[in-house]
């Protein structure tokens, strides 16, 4: 049986309350201190770093706001290609697999999981540990790559969707963009904030209904 | 092979049209119904609250029918090679489940042109044969404005459409769409709200001389118990609406307006999990289908008629593999099945302002369009080559609202799509754009086609149906000249920053295959152009009805409350006339 894998992470660099100043810089608060162990379902630890530091160079913490580190982006995607996405579950599978024109999508035969490893093989062994204008240097190198590509989708989903799949932590990413969640109506502000934010706290899906649900990677074995 | 106890009816597929045709038969006749459906059964309201999940829902897919089984073939012609649609792509997939895809689509519900069902006719009278796009096989419905008018208003009824009537009898309405066929009743609920970029589209397109009205949506403004005495609530404007399932049941779902009616009948039977491979027929007649379940097990299902009403192009397909009528032959003009696939031609654009418009709002119908470039595009039009138009309509409410809306920012405004430069562009346009959208009427061509891929088989080793289509040069000088009208109304708006997205210049790319395709078994006039009649009845097989898009002769905007309406039609024919005389209706 494979060996399980962890990823240690500084709790304070995963999640948290974003606080916006009186001049719009937004700091973010941590009630969390130390480190947390999070269990890999799919990477190697040796892996993991390396998506960390790539998709932090996708999506960096700057002076706007936070990152794809602080929202905890590489267990999303972790978990993505551990479920029935990595292994290509509902994809069609059936050869003869023909390269086309875009039109067509992805037609190669590598699933998710092997496009990733390969992918991470290419960026190198001391990815994670290159100063931050080399990463950059060899990500642009692979930038029309299928792996980059999905890299950068991934990153997005990973930022913004529902934490149940183990990204925006703490709703991190919503609370950035002020979006305020899944929320079962606005029935009551509808035609109402013409040209002005209509802004609430953010809820998670299972914040909203009450109760847990189980997203498909959780349901459904890769 | 098990053969089952035979029955009178068999429906393929729960979709609109199928439950409309299921339901009228179950409740106004004895006969029994069986309709098969291969995916699962309604998942409840409840479930659709636990979807409103951008990542499972909207990017993996979950609740779609699954591509692993195999969907279809693409190219964009006869001298390509078709490659397998081995994902779906960010546009409509096709529905699995019942309901089909009704239970994700977006309720935009406008009805055609009269002039559409007459579209061969009207345009030659107009223009002459010779102008208009060469290889075109463009051609009528055989059934006019007053044989479709009646049941239009029998699904707008049952489905609760919201909207503002333009031309009630032939009386024109300001604040309707002036430019729509006599209606003969005023919508069952009043418009949706106009939200605020469509207001100042409304605005803007009025100073420029044209007429915007509510776009008809199919979702409630209001509760609504239609005339089957079923009572819905009204939108609650939650954003999550084309492309998720309704939570509280105010988006029209024949899984809340009609399978109640039908379950309710003792003579009607939904069958779920059951993938139909065949119709199988004996001596010109249709004798029932066959079909096989989850574990591999085949069944025979006798049946007296059989109502085919899978997604559009699997119509054609099952027809295909079933050896029932003539495969279309692109060299020789010859046969009929496969004929005439299309798409929607599309203008579209991205606009950009510098307030916040709560993108999270409201629902997938909810747009303000105008029906000025709706039908003929005129003398101006018609110079250029661009004949026929769609409603060019204005939203704001993104459907999933964030992961898909990040990173929609000003075309060039930044060099590189990742990175600190990226991330701050994009978080200075979030919510803060809107679309602009004209899905419009698509010529048929002689060389766009279906038939059965050689190479590719589906998980029970049937071929996969091959989709060839391509966009032509008309479809570009159309496009363009709707995108070029669209563009100055957004700037009209005062729009900062416009990113226009007409049908691309490139050739040689295979058109989209989703629930947005018509095609493959059309209606007509005549057996020699046609493989249904126009009662969607089989012309071959009297007791073989095929309804759905399938029937559509030519690509035209949102189509379902048309195929609903001919779906109603079709039931009306089938229980009051071939029933009292068993054969051909024409």
């Amino acid at each position: 049986m494979k060996r399980r894998e962890f990823i240690e992470l500084s709790a304070n660099s995963l999640g948290g309350l974003l606080i916006y100043s009186l001049s719009g810089v937004p700091e973010v608060v941590q009630a969390q201190q130390g480190k947390v162990k999070v269990p890999l379902r799919f990477f190697t630890e040796a892996e993991a770093k390396v998506v960390v530091a790539a998709c932090e160079r996708i999506f960096p913490a700057d002076e706007t706001g936070p990152g794809a580190t602080q929202a905890g982006v590489m267990i999303y995607i972790d978990r993505q290609l551990a479920g029935p996405y990595g292994s290509d579950k509902h994809r069609y599978t059936q050869g003869p697999f023909v390269e086309s024109v875009p039109g067509h999508g992805y037609q190669g035969k590598e699933t998710p999981r092997e496009v990733y490893r390969a992918g991470i093989q290419k960026l190198g062994a001391d990815f994670a540990t290159a100063e931050g204008a080399k990463q950059d240097e060899r990500l642009k190198a692979i930038e029309r790559s299928y792996f980059f590509q999905q890299l950068r989708q991934h990153t997005i989903e990973g930022m913004f969707c529902d934490p149940m799949h183990g990204g925006n932590a703490n709703l991190i990413g919503w609370q950035w963009l002020g979006y305020p969640g899944p929320q079962m109506g606005f029935r009551e502000q509808i035609g109402k904030y013409n040209g002005v934010a209509y802004r609430v706290k953010p809820q998670s899906l299972e914040q909203i209904l009450g109760y847990p649900i189980k997203p498909w990677e959780d349901e459904e074995a890769g | 092979m098990q053969t089952l106890a035979p029955v009178d009816v068999v429906v393929v597929g729960s979709g609109w049209t199928g439950m409309i045709m299921a339901k009228e038969i179950a409740s106004r006749t004895p006969l029994s119904v069986v309709m098969l459906e291969q995916g699962g059964p309604f998942r409840g309201l409840a479930a659709y609250g636990k979807e409103m999940d951008e990542v499972d829902t909207f990017i993996r897919k979950r609740q779609a029918q699954s591509p692993s089984v195999g969907l279809a073939t693409t190219r964009a012609s006869s001298r390509d090679r078709a490659n397998p649609v081995r994902q779906w792509g960010a546009f409509p997939w096709v529905g699995y489940g019942a309901g089909g895809s009704s239970d994700h689509w977006g309720a935009t519900s406008p009805r055609f042109m009269p002039e559409a069902f007459e579209i061969a006719t009207h345009l030659k009278r107009l223009h002459g044969a010779d102008k208009l796009p060469s290889n075109n096989l463009i051609q009528d419905y055989g059934i006019t404005w007053k044989d479709i008018e009646p049941y239009y208003t029998r699904a707008e009824e049952m489905m609760g459409t919201s909207g503002k009537a333009g031309n009630l009898n032939g009386k024109k309405i300001e604040g309707g769409n002036v430019f729509e066929g006599p209606r003969s009743k005023e919508f069952p609920n009043p418009p949706h709200p106009q939200l605020y970029a469509p207001q100042l589209f409304s605005k803007a397109a009025k100073e420029l001389g044209y007429h915007p009205f509510p776009m008809p949506s199919s979702t409630l403004s209001q509760n609504y118990t239609s005339p089957d005495g079923v009572t819905r609530v009204g939108c609650q404007y939650c954003g999550h609406c084309s492309l998720f399932g309704c939570m509280v049941g105010a988006k029209a779902s024949p899984n809340f307006t009609l399978l109640p009616i039908a379950l309710s009948k003792k003579n009607f039977t939904l069958r779920t999990h059951a993938h139909v491979r065949r119709v199988e027929h004996k001596g010109g007649k249709a004798v029932g289908v066959t079909y096989v379940d989850d574990s591999g097990t085949q069944y025979l299902q006798p049946a007296g008629a059989v109502v085919l009403a899978a997604w559009v192009f699997n119509n054609a397909r099952l027809l295909m593999l079933s050896k029932i009528g003539q495969q279309y032959d692109p060299a020789s003009g010859k046969g009929t099945l496969g004929k005439n696939p299309t798409y929607a031609v599309h203008s579209g654009l991205d606009f950009f302002l510098d307030k916040p418009l709560n993108i999270f709002m409201g629902s997938g119908g909810m747009a303000t369009a105008i029906g000025d470039f709706g039908g003929d595009l005129g003398a101006e039009g018609a110079a250029e080559g661009a004949f026929r138009g769609g409603l060019v309509f204005c939203y704001t409410q993104g459907s999933p609202p964030v992961i898909s809306a990040f990173g929609t920012i000003p075309d060039g405004e930044v060099k590189q799509n990742w990175g600190s430069q990226w991330k701050k562009a994009s978080l200075k346009w979030n919510d803060r754009f809107g679309t602009f959208l004209s899905t419009q009427n698509h010529f048929p061509y002689r060389h766009n086609y279906l038939d059965l891929d050689p190479t590719y088989t589906d998980k029970w080793g049937d071929p996969l149906l091959r989709v060839t289509m391509d966009w032509t040069d008309a479809e570009r000088k159309q496009s363009a000249f709707v995108t070029r009208k669209q563009v100055a109304i957004a700037k009209a708006m005062g729009a900062l920053a416009i990113n226009a997205k007409p049908v691309p210049a490139a050739t040689g790319s295979p058109l989209m295959v989703d629930n947005h395709s018509h095609g493959g078994a059309i209606m007509g006039a005549s057996p020699q152009t046609s493989v249904v009649n126009p009662y969607l009845q089989h012309w071959q097989m009297s007791n073989l009805w095929v309804v759905g898009g399938s029937a559509l002769p030519q690509g035209e905007e949102h189509l379902t409350l048309t195929v609903a309406a001919l779906a109603y039609r079709s039931a009306d024919a089938f229980i009051d006339r071939y029933l009292k005389r068993p054969g051909p209706l024409a």
